[in-house]
């Protein structure tokens, strides 16, 4: 059949029409996330610390209690899911080697050398990251988290030169399409922007504890460093624990009990 | 002048080409209505205040929230909200398009808060930006 320039009109009109629906598509949506949104009040009894801090109690960590930390962190702040190795990491498992490079753990009992281990951002208190920040994207807050100021970021990458641990992702593409589970309540990133766990600053805001550490089901001690009688504190007095690289000289505030 | 007969009248023609779109516009009545919320009578400051210094509120928000961690905004009434674009303004000016949109075409700025901050706390999915680069794009 051949087309006249009428009918091809007609039928680009009704494409559009139907394009423009899609678009509107969003908005006879439901709530999808079962938190009620945060009140002033719940900001006013926020979480205060002179130094927050981490411990792992490594031996209770499986790969399956980590995978489980991991969704929690990775669906509460947007984190996308994208395969291969342009995929944005701010909860993951590694083994012992990877995680402890420069403790040259050899013969290590089997238990040890099998285990995954947790990693996140470290939290450093001489964080490299910031340093090399050029814009001061990335800057340490004075309880100690070393936030992403999302905002600012220019894409230069320099932080994740800078950082020691591969705790920082860039989003090579929209990270949009990628985002499985989504909450409406935390924004997504952008193209061009490096992204990282930020301590879950937000709910350490309204009084909550960081979303890993609820799900770890006390697998993970957090608490004010600078506090002797604070959960972490505790953990550590009563452990051996190790940091990881301490050589890179950044002293993270997330401490491994091994 | 070399050249006069030329360059004089090429000059009329310039300025008058220039000066097109403000005679097209002289006169004109500018005037933008956006869909306000029903169940709301107040924003968080009186609507001139919003109108003048919307954007300026945001980006005091935006610092003060992610640098310093000052995450409640008093009103020059006194009353507190929570400082935040997707969970206190999206909230109530639930539809962008109904509401932010019509300004921002109309005087032709774009800006980009939308490529990462949420259309409204109750969305199911993220939109992409593709679906956005007509409104929200830079």
């Amino acid at each position: 059949m051949k087309n006249t320039r009428r009918e091809f009109l007609k039928l680009a009109a009704v494409s559009a029409l139907g394009v423009g629906a899609g678009r509107l598509g969003f908005l006879g949506d439901a709530p999808a996330h079962a938190g009620a949104l945060p009140t002033v009040a719940n900001f006013e009894e926020g979480l205060k610390a002179k130094h927050w801090g981490m411990a792992i109690f490594s031996a209770k960590m499986t790969p399956e209690l980590i995978e489980k930390c991991r969704t929690a962190c990775h669906s509460e702040h947007n984190v996308p899911d994208i395969p291969g190795n342009k995929n944005i990491k701010w909860f993951w498992g590694a083994s012992y080697e990877e995680s402890f490079p420069t403790e040259h753990g050899h013969y290590l009992s089997e238990d040890v050398e099998h285990r995954q281990f947790p990693l996140l951002c470290n939290q450093c208190e001489t964080p490299m990251c910031v340093k090399v920040c050029p814009t001061q994207a990335t800057f340490q807050r004075p309880d100690g988290i070393v936030m992403m100021d999302f905002h600012r970021c220019i894409g230069c990458r320099y932080c994740m030169a800078g950082c020691p641990f591969g705790a920082r992702s860039f989003n090579f593409q929209d990270p949009r399409p990628f985002i499985k589970h989504f909450n409406p309540q935390f924004p997504t990133r952008m193209r061009g922007v490096v992204e990282k766990c930020n301590f879950c600053a937000e709910r350490l805001a309204v009084g909550k504890l960081p979303s890993c550490v609820e799900a770890a089901g006390g697998a993970i001690a957090f608490g004010d460093l600078a506090d002797e009688n604070s959960d972490v504190r505790k953990a550590l007095r009563e452990h051996f624990a190790i940091r990881r690289k301490p050589d890179a000289g950044t002293s993270p505030s997330v401490y491994y009990i091994l | 002048m070399y050249n006069a007969k030329y360059i004089i009248p090429g000059i009329i023609f310039f300025l008058a080409l220039i000066f097109v779109p403000v005679a097209y516009n002289m006169g004109k009545n500018f005037e933008v209505k956006p869909e306000l919320p029903k169940d709301q009578k107040d924003c968080i400051e009186d609507a001139q205040t919003m109108r003048d210094k919307h954007m300026q509120i945001l980006n005091e928000w935006r610092n003060e929230a992610v640098r310093d961690g000052n995450r409640i905004y008093v009103n020059a009434k006194g009353q507190k909200y929570v400082k935040s674009l997707t969970n206190t303004c999206m909230s109530c000016h639930a539809d962008k398009a109904k509401f932010c949109d019509r300004c921002h075409e109309t005087v032709g700025v774009a800006p980009y808060c939308w490529d990462c901050h949420n259309l409204t706390p109750n969305q199911k999915t993220p939109i992409p930006l593709a679906a956005m680069s007509e409104a929200g794009g830079h």
